[in-house]
């Protein structure tokens, strides 16, 4: 990881010094010990740009606004962040021809409590897209395990013990939308949640409809888009297992309608805006043995 | 004292598409088919105009029950629209019961035009489960502190 991170630095300043970008997209240290901060650098500040095994956050949502300005932008993008950047490209949300894609090595990141839940269950080390890749045999090892596991898990309780289970999850939450600012699914230009009739748009004092369902409603809107990139339950300053909610879209599309990953074929069309005359019909959902 | 049992009055709310189910309740009621009073029926250009937000308002406003009914699969009258209406809902469907409310309270027909003994059939049959399930869990509490 050191190597690695010693030739994404060293190459990050060769292109910006060589003028091929204008600005490097990459994280720098914040303010505590396991932090890192997204973060633009350009010729004077480029100094402070980090890699290490705190660098979490997933950059390509930056990209959104980052590729509006002029001149190329470099981004160091992590393998899982690449599904997320190749789903905006392919949804037009995220100016190709204004970033070099830095493909960056990754070995799991670690954040306050250890091992992220994203990197836990990695989906892999392949770039979805680059330009170039700086990495070595030792990240390039995926480890095993099921990330279905605690869907399954709740899935075979009881509807009484789900119900509880959500109230008290979703009872902790502030609505403070960092899981929707962070989100890459989540880059509407007029979000439904910003009510400005509202008054005190997205508070969690608001008792109408928008606010109390806000978690169903979220999951719903980036179902099929979703890359299962974890930044939502990561962020989420009550620890709300938010990735459960959209991993169990994912795991419902991926026995109903085959296995999809977003992110990973650009021409593909996500499973809410395809069709088959021979889909399952709803009532799979009732006949379900429990 | 007199006391008296408040009877169990469901409300359930049925989203019709204006070419074939809403063509359906019309014969159903020209035939002279009786269908349950508390279905209230809202009539929509396509079952894929139903957003699933629609749903869970409806729960969340107190309904007991929701049913979407629909063109066939493959009649659809934009040609399209109940396919994709068709996998919304059953991964809506999938979700709420992931949540903890009955999967019985929710449920997806195709009635065509020519079908009003189905269409009275049919909500006599959702009405009759749901009187069956009793009232639904509150969903406007998913999010209320305990």
């Amino acid at each position: 990881m050191q190597a690695v991170a010693e030739k994404v630095i060293a190459r990050a300043k060769e292109l910006l010094a060589s003028g091929e970008v204008q600005r490097v997209l990459g994280w720098e240290k914040g303010e505590f010990d396991y932090e890192r901060t997204p973060a633009l650098f350009e010729q004077g500040n480029i100094d402070k740009l980090v890699y290490d095994k705190f660098c979490a956050a997933n950059l390509s949502k930056k990209l959104v606004e980052v590729s509006k300005l002029e001149g190329k932008t470099l981004a160091l993008i992590k393998p899982c962040d690449s599904l997320s950047l190749n789903q905006l490209l392919c949804e037009h949300r995220v100016k190709r021809e204004n970033i070099y894609v830095l493909g960056v090595g990754c070995k799991g990141m670690e954040g306050k409590d250890g091992l992220c839940m994203k990197c836990e269950f990695c989906k892999g080390k392949n770039f979805a897209i680059s330009d170039e890749v700086i990495d070595d045999e030792s990240c390039r090892e995926v480890p095993q395990s099921d990330r279905f596991a605690a869907v399954r898990e709740l899935e075979e309780k009881t509807p009484e013990e789900r119900y509880a289970f959500w109230r008290s999850e979703l009872s902790k939450c502030i609505r403070c939308n960092a899981c929707r600012n962070v989100c890459p699914a989540c880059t509407c230009i007029k979000c439904v949640f910003d009510n400005p009739d509202s008054g005190v748009a997205a508070k969690a004092n608001v008792d109408t409809f928008e606010e109390n369902q806000f978690h169903i409603i979220r999951a719903f809107h980036v179902a099929g888009r979703c890359t299962d990139c974890g930044e939502c339950s990561r962020v989420c300053p009550q620890g709300i297992p938010l990735h459960l909610l959209n991993r169990k879209f994912i795991k419902d599309m991926d026995t109903l309608y085959g296995d999809y990953q977003a992110g990973e074929d650009a021409e593909a069309r996500h499973p809410l805006i395809n069709f088959t005359k021979a889909d399952a019909e709803p009532s799979v959902v009732l006949n379900r043995g429990e | 004292m007199q006391s008296t049992v408040k009877e169990f009055k469901p409300l359930i709310v049925a989203f019709c598409c204006n070419w074939c189910s809403y063509a359906g309740a019309d014969l159903a009621g020209s035939s002279r088919l009786s269908y349950p009073a508390d279905v209230k029926i809202i009539r929509v250009p396509c079952s894929c105009r139903v957003n699933p937000l629609f749903i869970l308002r409806a729960f969340q406003r107190g309904a007991d029950g929701v049913i979407l009914c629909g063109c066939h699969p493959g009649d659809c009258h934009y040609t399209s629209g109940n396919y994709y209406a068709r996998r919304r809902m059953t991964l809506l469907f999938s979700m709420l019961d992931y949540l903890g409310v009955d999967r019985r309270r929710v449920r997806v027909e195709w009635v065509s035009a020519a079908e009003g003994a189905r269409f009275a059939s049919v909500m006599n049959d959702f009405a009759a489960t749901i009187h069956e399930l009793g009232e639904n869990v509150k969903l406007e509490d998913l999010r209320c502190k305990q």
